[in-house]
């Protein structure tokens, strides 16, 4: 297969590690080789937090360059846009979950809060099929993660990972009553 | 649920997907290590994750994270001295603390042998500078292994080890933050427990371990023949990539390696590569033949040239008739080798062999820098500390959380160099100063990593400053260690050391606390802190709430709290957003201020600073 590349992006707190490491693993379930790298440190409080998923024999470098990623994943509606406009592929796809943490400029009253329709236009002009994910009864908000993987799973947008490949890497990671509840919304939220 | 403690003692062989970081505990485990020391800092933590997910009495070694690198290394140091097998691991700024005890290793004889682990950080991802410490090694006469990957993390931590303990000398593995975090499936070898021998074998003949100076000559003679050993020993970890290509060659190593075969992913003629696993010293047979059978050949290094001059001057040593090219740019030293960033230096001199980076469709994003937590004790401190003070008085701040007042709507906190030097800094600011005061930041994990001579100084030389310590019970940037105030070290419950009683024991008279939230009282306390004609202390303490809200998540009675604001009170004066600034509250179009449930932990610190008291502990849901 040549390469595949997963771009994820959210807000440090969003929950973007874990929902990385199941992509990973699904992959690697799926036999796919794999590389990546999460930010780690102060970035994540509360600051702009990226993984990178890379799958492919071809893929040597865990970083993804400009442009190339085939998939965008955003947590956050900011983010979404910063991540299509320089990383997003042309022809590729962007997921993101359609909320706002207002960056601080935002907050100071300094800069525009990012529009939905802003996220539209920069897909159009790469290129790029965006798809809005929104669940409105979500049992708390940090699993808005699994809403999206949910959305990345129905929507076949990773090749070759299937539902047992997630469901299998969810179990590597969690166990008892938080991977019941995590698996429950994989398999029955509303995504859209 | 894979249990990452069981794994990393498994003792038949296996593959598993790890970062560089867990890589590294499993080779350890299999070197035998029996010594481990380190101070957290970023790109390494997750190293002491790996290992604390091993239960104590499983661990076939001793952990602890040590006050600060100098004393970490020393720890290791004197380890290795009893026959131990032992590893140092820390950022790479920690090198600079650790230096005075770490240019003596190589000069001694380390009879257990020791890896020093530095997690060097290009790019300055969350380090003060992107210093390359591979010069460091150079003065220390330290062989340096660079690791590309997890797979080779694993494999080249092993061969320090075997050299290490061979030769009863330090090596050094030199990770860069993403190799540390990178991740990849690595084939592990089985491991076969041994029984310990924990008999101590400290001998004085093994030296002299005493700097008498007619044994200087012989103690570098000896760190310089392990170095010439080094050369031998370790030039297998080296590799040459022959694309059949005569003309061009390029040398490189680590990350850069991995960037330069993406950048060169297109390329239909590719150059020859000669990848280093061994970067000090060079190893100079395999690099003289490689410049002889090309006619140019592209030093491609990230940070410094170390090798750039030292390849240079070995074809000139050796009369080789090959074109060079290292660093051509200002920016080729600057910067994080990535997959761009090789490809535009790459490209620069062989444009046809690399694709330069896509550009990025014009978007208006606001940025997004880290800020303090929701309910942080800090953010409370920084309000009331802004009202204390003048818009002309100083601030200078410490590594921590509690860097990020520089932002606004802080804005405190205008200096700012390395662990512990705010005390002195500010020292030095206080001179022929008598109008402008001065106030500095100190964490409580940092006043015992390299806080105390400062605060000591200040008062052995009256100086007139104020320091506030923002004590909140952990080392929390670097993902909440317990410090020598916790009550807690890495292994086991300890007695506490409060840092009010060692400053009431350094003789600090002028000492004023608070618990940060009190945000009235705490404006009150600066500002006769800064009155006071002395060296004086505000100690600002509120636990870390990044930590007690994980902690209260994990309980089965947890009840989420929030706060609300009353859009009848509220009359937008945007006091708890703009100045206050908590992450929390987002302004709507209309200048509405809105509470983010996703964000709000309700710990109430924001109601005192409503002048219409429009905001309230939120009902239940």
């Amino acid at each position: 297969m040549s390469v595949f590349n997963i771009y994820l992006i959210g807000v440090g707190g969003q929950g973007i590690g874990l929902l990385s490491e199941i992509i990973l693993r699904a992959a690697d379930h799926a036999g796919h080789p794999v590389r990546a790298v999460d930010t780690h440190g102060l970035a994540q409080r509360g600051g702009s937090v990226v993984s990178q998923i890379r799958l492919g024999a071809a893929a040597h470098s865990p970083l993804i360059r400009a442009g190339e990623a085939h998939l965008v994943v955003a947590l956050e509606r900011h983010e979404a846009l910063r991540a299509v406009a320089r990383m997003a592929r042309p022809g590729g796809t962007l997921v993101y979950y359609d909320t706002v943490w207002q960056p601080l400029p935002v907050r100071l009253g300094r800069d525009q809060e990012v529009s939905a329709a802003a996220v539209a236009e920069a897909c159009r002009r790469r290129r790029v099929s965006p798809l809005r994910v929104r669940v409105d009864d979500l049992p708390e908000a940090r699993m808005q993660n699994m809403a999206v993987l949910a959305c990345l799973h129905r929507r076949g947008l990773i090749p070759g990972l299937s539902e047992a490949h997630y469901m299998t890497a969810m179990a590597d990671l969690m166990a008892g009553d938080m991977l019941a509840r995590n698996r429950r919304i994989f398999q029955t939220a509303t995504t859209g | 649920m894979k249990a990452m403690g069981e794994m990393l003692l498994r003792q038949e062989s296996f593959s598993e997907i790890v970062m560089g970081n867990t890589a590294l505990v499993r080779s350890m485990v299999e070197a035998g290590t029996r010594v481990i020391t380190a101070y957290p800092g970023s790109p390494t933590p997750e190293i002491a994750t790996a290992i604390g997910s091993i239960p104590r009495q499983r661990r076939p070694f001793y952990f602890e994270f040590s006050i600060n690198e100098k004393v970490a290394t020393e720890v290791a140091f004197g380890a290795a001295l009893n026959g131990h097998l032992s590893t140092v691991f820390f950022k790479s700024v920690g090198l600079n603390v650790a230096a005075d005890t770490f240019v003596q290793l190589s000069l001694m004889n380390l009879i257990g042998g020791m890896v020093v682990v530095l997690g060097d950080d290009p790019g300055a991802n969350s380090s003060q500078n992107e210093q390359d410490n591979r010069h460091l090694a150079r003065m220390a006469y330290t062989p340096v292994l660079e690791p590309a990957d997890p797979a080779e993390v694993y494999r080249f931590y092993r061969a320090a080890a075997d050299l290490a303990r061979k030769r009863c000398m330090p090596v050094i593995l030199r990770l860069t933050t993403h190799v540390c975090h990178a991740k990849q499936k690595v084939a592990f070898d089985g491991w076969r427990p041994s029984e310990p021998d924990n008999t101590p074998r400290f001998d004085p003949a093994n030296g002299s371990y005493i700097p008498l100076a007619h044994m200087v000559a012989p103690k570098k003679t000896r760190a310089l023949a392990n170095l010439a050993a080094a050369e031998e020993e370790l030039a297998g970890l080296n590799t040459r990539v022959d694309n059949g290509e005569r003309r061009r060659g390029v040398i490189t190593s680590g990350l850069p390696y991995l960037s330069l075969l993406d950048a060169i992913g297109a390329a239909v003629q590719k150059p020859d590569i000669l990848k280093l696993g061994l970067v000090y010293p060079l190893a100079r047979r395999q690099v003289a033949d490689f410049l002889r059978s090309h006619r140019q050949v592209k030093v491609l290094e990230e940070l410094d040239d170390i090798l750039e001059h030292e390849i240079k001057a070995l074809a000139f040593d050796e009369k080789i008739d090959v074109e060079i090219v290292g660093k051509t740019d200002t920016g080729d030293w600057i910067g994080e080798y990535t997959p761009d960033k090789t490809a535009a230096v790459l490209g620069s001199l062989w444009p046809e062999l690399v694709t330069l980076p896509a550009s990025a469709v014009e978007a208006q994003v606001p940025e997004r820098p880290p800020q303090l937590c929701p309910g942080c004790g800090h953010r409370s401190a920084f309000f009331a500390v802004k009202q204390a003070l003048s818009r002309d008085d100083i601030t200078v701040a410490d590594i921590g959380c509690h860097t990020l007042g520089y932002l606004p709507p802080y804005e405190i906190g205008q200096v700012l160099a390395c662990m512990g030097a705010s005390t002195g800094i500010g020292s030095g600011l206080a001179l022929f100063n008598d109008r402008r005061p001065v106030v500095v930041f100190l964490g409580d994990s940092t006043f015992f990593h390299a806080g105390l001579p400062g605060i000591v100084n200040a008062l052995f030389n009256r100086h007139d400053i104020t320091l506030i310590l923002m004590e909140n019970g952990t080392t929390a940037m670097t993902g909440h260690q317990d410090h020598p105030a916790s009550g807690r070290n890495f292994n086991d419950v300890t007695d506490v050391i409060p840092v009010r009683q060692v400053l009431e024991g350094l003789g600090v008279k002028n000492l004023y606390e608070t618990d940060a939230y009190r945000q009235a009282e705490l404006v009150d306390l600066v500002r006769r802190a800064v009155a006071d004609d002395a060296f004086a202390v505000v100690i600002a303490r509120h636990p870390c709430m990044l930590k007690f809200t994980r902690e209260q998540r994990r309980k089965p009675d947890y009840r989420p709290r929030r706060v609300a604001v009353d859009p009848q009170t509220c009359d937008r004066r945007h006091v708890c957003i703009a100045r206050f600034g908590c992450p929390t509250f987002s302004r709507g179009p209309d200048g509405a201020v809105a509470v983010n449930p996703d964000l709000c932990i309700g710990d109430g610190s924001c109601v005192q600073t409503c002048p219409v008291k429009a905001i309230s502990p939120a009902k239940s849901s």
